[in-house]
Parts: structure tokens; sequence; C-alpha cells
């Protein structure tokens, strides 16, 4: 079975097709869900509406658990990259600023050029490319200075915690869950 | 009469698959769910999570090396995110793909060039609307290679591995964008 998919991972032109298929379904998803829509995601950022966080948070709670099973049995050896504070939160407020201008991310705006979105293709598509293209030509000057800065604590939340990884994934869901119970009881 | 009944069943299931997919919305409890397993056959099978702004690291290589093919080499960045057509690359148009395909199955697809929140608050006008989407993009851009992944690479697949770096990121991705949003329309587009 391992061999089988290790053998898979390998496969660069099945990996390219698998890409293109992900990709479809994940974009028919995120449609399906609402969010590849400007009005949806504004409204979520005005807290007015919370479409978002709810497709995000249950995508995080089926797949938490999912993940951890294909672990536990030995089918995947997910390896989370360890953090900064010079990266990932800078960085996230940087995104954040973006997010709220544009009114997609990188995934949605795509789904929205999917569903006719003209703002996203001209605009947003654009401004991502530019505004990668211009981190690729700063990366050697910012890397060593401000990349690297601050190191999180802990690669992941159990290590953090010092807690048995399935307590910390039963607190972290219920968490989760208590927060959408939280948000349905509040009426959004 | 078995094989009729089977029929009946079989027919019934069709008609029930059709409603879902012609359906405008599904829940968001649904439509997020089926992401989340999403995420786990992505590990299953392409051992890696999902995220959406490497694939443009590679789009916006792969032009930069049709003007300067000379150009990419000697950037580190994309020595790192090599400029190659591969599965980072493919999920973007599969994304247009599937969000085409839903939403024109629910009649829903639709030219928009300004949309109504933005108008309601900022008017009309397409070139604003077009230059502030520019500029929101490329800070969006810029910010997610920044912190190495957006909302689905960090916000969801980096969360499903209880990653602290991608818990962090994604609490300050809504941050900044809470914060921007409501300068914006509550600031900037008070009238």
């Amino acid at each position: 079975m391992g061999a089988l998919f290790s053998s898979l991972h390998k496969d660069k032109g099945l990996q390219i097709v698998l890409g293109l298929l992900f990709g479809i379904v994940f974009g028919f998803l995120l449609q399906k869900g609402g969010v590849t829509s400007y009005n949806v995601i504004i409204a979520q950022l005005l807290l007015t509406d919370f479409t978002v966080m709810k497709v995000m948070l249950s995508a995080v709670i089926v797949g938490m658990i999912g993940l951890a099973l294909l672990k536990h049995f030995g089918y995947v050896q997910p390896h989370p990259a360890s953090g900064t504070i010079g990266s990932n939160v800078i960085g996230g407020l940087i995104f954040g600023l973006g997010f709220a201008l544009l009114g997609y991310c990188p995934g949605t705006v795509a789904g929205a050029v999917g569903t006719g979105a003209l703002d996203a293709l001209i605009g947003g598509v654009v401004g991502i490319l530019v505004g990668t293209a211009i981190f690729a030509e700063l990366y050697p000057t910012i890397k060593d200075r401000l990349l690297t800065k601050g190191p999180l604590p802990a690669v992941t939340v159990q290590e953090l915690l010092r807690l048995n990884t399935w307590l910390t994934i039963i607190i972290v869901e219920a968490a989760m869950i208590g927060f959408l119970l939280l948000l349905e009881y509040a009426g959004y | 009469m078995r094989i009729r009944y089977y029929a009946v069943i079989l027919r019934n299931v069709v008609v029930i698959i059709l409603e879902l997919l012609t359906q405008a919305t599904w829940s968001p409890y649904v439509a997020g769910a089926g992401i989340g397993v999403l995420v786990c056959l992505a590990f299953l099978l392409s051992n890696r999570p999902i995220g959406c702004s490497s694939g443009f690291v590679k789009a916006s290589g792969l032009i930069e090396k049709t003007i300067h093919p000379s150009h990419i080499e000697r950037k580190e960045y994309y020595r790192e995110i090599v400029p190659e057509v591969d599965w980072a690359f493919m999920i973007i148009p599969g994304i247009v793909i599937g969000a085409f395909i839903s939403s024109m199955l629910s009649g829903q697809f639709q030219f928009i060039l300004v949309p109504s929140t933005w108008s309601a608050t900022f008017g009309n006008t397409p070139v604003l609307r077009v230059i502030i989407a520019i500029l929101g993009g490329a800070f969006l851009g810029f910010g997610a290679r920044w912190a190495g992944g957006c909302t689905s690479g960090h916000g969801i697949s980096g969360s499903i591995q209880l990653s602290l770096a991608s818990m962090i990121t994604a609490a300050c991705f809504f941050a900044g964008g809470i914060a921007t949003a409501m300068f914006l329309f509550y600031v900037i587009g008070s009238p």
C-alpha cells in the first residue's frame, strides 16, 4: 500500500493531471460554498456574514480528524513547517491588507474568474502576479533580515501545549465546533 | 420486477445528484466538509497540502522566463520554487474550471466588473475598482509569499496539520483583512 502511494507521488505526469483534478473539485466546492463571491468575502471581513469562516472551519474540523487517522494508520507523513514572527505575522498582515482591497484570496480569485468576475481576472490575477514577481525580486534582501526573525516557540499546537496529539485534537475540535455553534446561536 | 425496482432507485439517485449539482449554493458546512476530505486526499495521493499561492509563483516565473530567460536562473527564489507546469501550477486552472462548471450548472455564471457591495459604496466606475483590485492583488501575492502560504495553504491545510505557524498566519490574514475592510468601507467610504 505504502509503495503504491510513493510510486504515485513520484509520477510527475500523473501528478500534473491530479493537480488539475484537485483544482476542479476545489473550485467546484468553493463556488458551491459561496466563497468565490466578492460580496460574501467582504461581508465576512466586515463581520456581517460568516460564510467564509463556516467553510474554513468545517474544512479544518473534518480534515484534522481525517489526516490524523491517515497518519495513525501510516498512510501519510505530513511535516508541518516551523514559522517565525517575521514571516508569518508580518506576511499575514500584508496579505490581510490585500485580502480586503481585492476582496478575494489566491484560491477564490481563480474561482471568481470561473464565475465570470472580470475584476478578479484583470485586477486580481494581474496584481497577484505582479506582487509575486516583486517578492521574488526582494527575496534575497529580506530573507535573512526579516523572514527568519523571531522563531515561534513550537512547530505544532500539541508541542506548544505539551499535550498528547489526540488530546490536542479533541480540544481544538471542541473549540472550533463551539465557535460555530455560538455563531448559529447568535443568528449568523 | 426486481430490475424495475432497481431502475426506480437509480433514477431517484440520479435526480437527487442533479438537483445537488444545480443548486445555487450548498450549506457552507457541507462545502467545507468536502474541502476537508479533499485536503486529506491530496496528502494521500499527492503527498502535499492544497495551496494556491505557489501556483502564482510558478506562473509569474514562467512569464518572466519567456521575457528574460537568463533572469530566472539568477533569482534565488525561483531556485527554491521552480517555475514549471506541475501539481502546484495546475491547481489554478483547475479551480477556474471547477468554479465555471459549478456556476454554469446553477445558472449563476455572469460577467461582472464591479461587484454590488463595492458599487454601493464606491460607485460604478470600473477604473477605480480595477486599480484597487490590482493594488490589492499585489499586496495579496506579496504577503502570501512573505508568509509562505495563503488562505488554503496556511488557513486550511496548515491548520489541519495543527501547525502553529499556519494558525497564527490565518489569524493575521483575518486581523489585517478585517481592519482594512472596516477602514475602507466605514471610514473612507462613509458618506
